[in-house]
């Protein structure tokens, strides 16, 4: 058996490991600070203890944790903070003015607590919060050596309080970022439906149509299983799709008539025109204007404005130009009523494989499905296309009959038939 | 035996009006502070000397001798006379040298605990010992 001596110095050692080991780790900060206060009391056994930290704005010393304090315990002590440009000025020893402060301010408390060693805990001379002490339970008065060990007990745990304080201050400015993004996400997102809406507006029948087309490629894309940010993306892209119209001539647009080669020529610039206005603008995804650029695409090749086949076709624009056809079909314009559901699924089974492409074809119609078959609380459909466009005793065996046709890979050949 | 959700239960037993609270393996972590909450809540239900059982401890460090010294706090704001139980013997000398065993008696066991509390003067009235 080690010597006396020997014997509290290694207790005391072996407190040090366990102070280091709690305040390195990652527990919550009052759970930190009444562990490390266990271990202050339990190296030189101590019967009574608090350790406070110093508020942040310094107006007061709260205490976080407190042991063998009984109904005393005391739960916060006004602080000045002026006392920190004193200390500042009296830089030789900022510890050594705390004690003496605080010892001489709060005299009575700490007689009433049977407090006999005030620790200050200072990092980089700044008060960061105060561990009082008292009672051993030998009944003996704390030894120079033994207040010592308490002083550099208290400086770990000053830097143990400094850096979960640190933390919160991170974390606090982490929160205020998160909440100055979704303010400018939903900026943005207003600013592109004000967008959309200014495009509708130059035609006078399709009022909505961007925003329609938007939701579709939204709903046709969640369907395909895409991450919540693409599909937040391809819903912008089918908002501004159509934004190429507004260097397009109000006329065309709005002509009440089927219109001649010259004037669809001028219209079939607008997908072009609209990559030009979207491109130089820094949206949240490249794929934006690119969306407008080829929404007019065909697999088959015979879209505009480059003819591209395939797979040449990125997957957000076949989207975008499923869901801009579903709406033109079931939408009023002005040479045209909209088509009943039966005619919208024929036209699917018609040019699917010529025009769109398959996957986003059987998406939406899945989509569909699912609201027939009341699987989604969400009744997008209802909600766009008007209540009783959508009767689930006629149009539900359509569905499944596309579908099935569809997923069996007969998308080629459905056309023909 | 007593038991609170969502932690492992301290184990305890009333021998007439002396509650005997046994000590986990590890006096070590602020699991140790149940310890302390046990005997504590004895007391309040009217147990008059209390008795801790550390022959399963192995080991205890600073967290658990300033446990320890909330448990003596409790008996002796509560007037009952403490005694522990099962110590081994390097836990025994730090309790010595730290002050602990100013506050409270060390037996070898149960019954030499539970006989120290019958003999103990200020509490000779415990005389009712049944399991």
């Amino acid at each position: 058996m080690p010597s006396a001596e020997t014997a509290k110095l290694l207790h005391a050692f072996s407190a040090l490991a366990d102070l280091g080991e709690e305040i390195a780790s990652t527990r919550d900060f009052e759970q930190m600070v009444r562990t490390t206060l266990h271990v202050v009391l339990g190296a030189l056994g101590l019967r009574r203890g608090a350790v406070a930290e110093c508020d942040a704005a310094g107006g007061s010393l709260n205490f976080v944790a407190a042991w063998g304090m009984g109904e005393d315990a005391p739960e916060e002590l006004p602080f000045d903070s002026r006392l920190l440009d004193e200390a500042n000025r009296d830089a030789t020893d900022p510890s050594h003015f705390y004690e003496s402060h605080l010892k001489t301010t709060f005299r009575a408390e700490l007689d009433r607590w049977q407090v006999s060693l005030v620790a200050p805990l200072v990092v980089r001379e700044e008060l960061v919060g105060v561990i009082l002490l008292g009672g051993k339970a030998t009944g003996e008065a704390l030894s120079l050596d033994e207040s010592d060990i308490v002083r550099t007990m208290a400086r770990h745990i000053g830097i143990g309080i400094h850096n979960h304080r640190l933390l919160r201050e991170i974390e606090a400015r982490a929160e205020d970022n998160r909440k100055l993004y979704e303010d400018q996400r939903a900026i943005y997102h207003n600013t592109v439906r004000a967008f959309a809406a200014a495009i509708d507006c130059k035609d006078k029948y399709t009022q909505g149509h961007s925003q329609r087309v938007g939701k579709y490629s939204e709903v046709i894309a969640r369907e395909m299983g895409w991450a919540d940010e693409a599909v937040e993306t391809i819903a912008i892209g089918g908002y501004l799709h159509d934004v190429g119209k507004l260097v397009v001539e109000r006329d065309i647009i709005n002509a009440p008539y089927r219109i001649d080669a010259k004037q669809s020529s001028e219209l079939n610039r607008h997908p072009a025109a609209g990559y030009e206005i979207l491109a130089p603008i820094h949206l949240t995804d490249a794929i934006i204007p690119i969306i407008a650029k080829y929404h007019h695409e065909r697999i088959d090749g015979r879209g505009y404005p480059e003819g591209l086949t395939g797979d040449e076709i990125p997957l957000s624009a076949k989207i975008v130009s499923v869901a801009d056809s579903f709406d033109a079909m079931t939408t009023n314009r002005t040479y045209k009523r909209r088509l009943e559901f039966p005619e919208v699924v024929a036209d699917f089974r018609k040019n699917t494989g010529k025009q769109f492409a398959p996957e986003a074809v059987v998406a939406l119609f899945r989509a569909i499905l699912r609201e027939l078959e009341g699987e989604t609380r969400e009744r997008t459909f209802s909600r766009l296309l008007g209540r009783d466009y959508l009767r689930r005793d006629e149009c539900q065996p359509l569905v499944i009959e596309l579908l099935a046709e569809l997923e069996a890979g007969e998308s080629a050949a459905v056309g023909s038939t | 035996m007593q038991k609170e959700v969502g932690e492992q239960p301290v184990r305890s037993e009333r021998v007439g009006d002396v509650a005997v609270v046994h000590a986990s393996d590890y006096l070590n972590k602020l699991s140790g502070e149940r310890v302390e909450r046990e005997c504590r809540q004895r007391l309040e239900e009217g147990c008059r000397a209390l008795v801790v059982d550390f022959h399963q401890t192995g080991m205890v460090n600073s967290i658990g001798v300033s446990i320890l010294l909330g448990v003596i706090d409790a008996a002796e704001r509560a007037g009952a006379p403490l005694v522990f139980f099962g110590v081994k013997e390097q836990a025994a000398h730090i309790f010595e040298l730290l002050g602990l065993t100013r506050h409270v008696r060390l037996a070898r066991d149960e019954s030499e605990a539970l006989d120290l509390i019958s003999n103990s003067s200020s509490v000779g009235f415990f005389n009712n010992k049944s399991k």
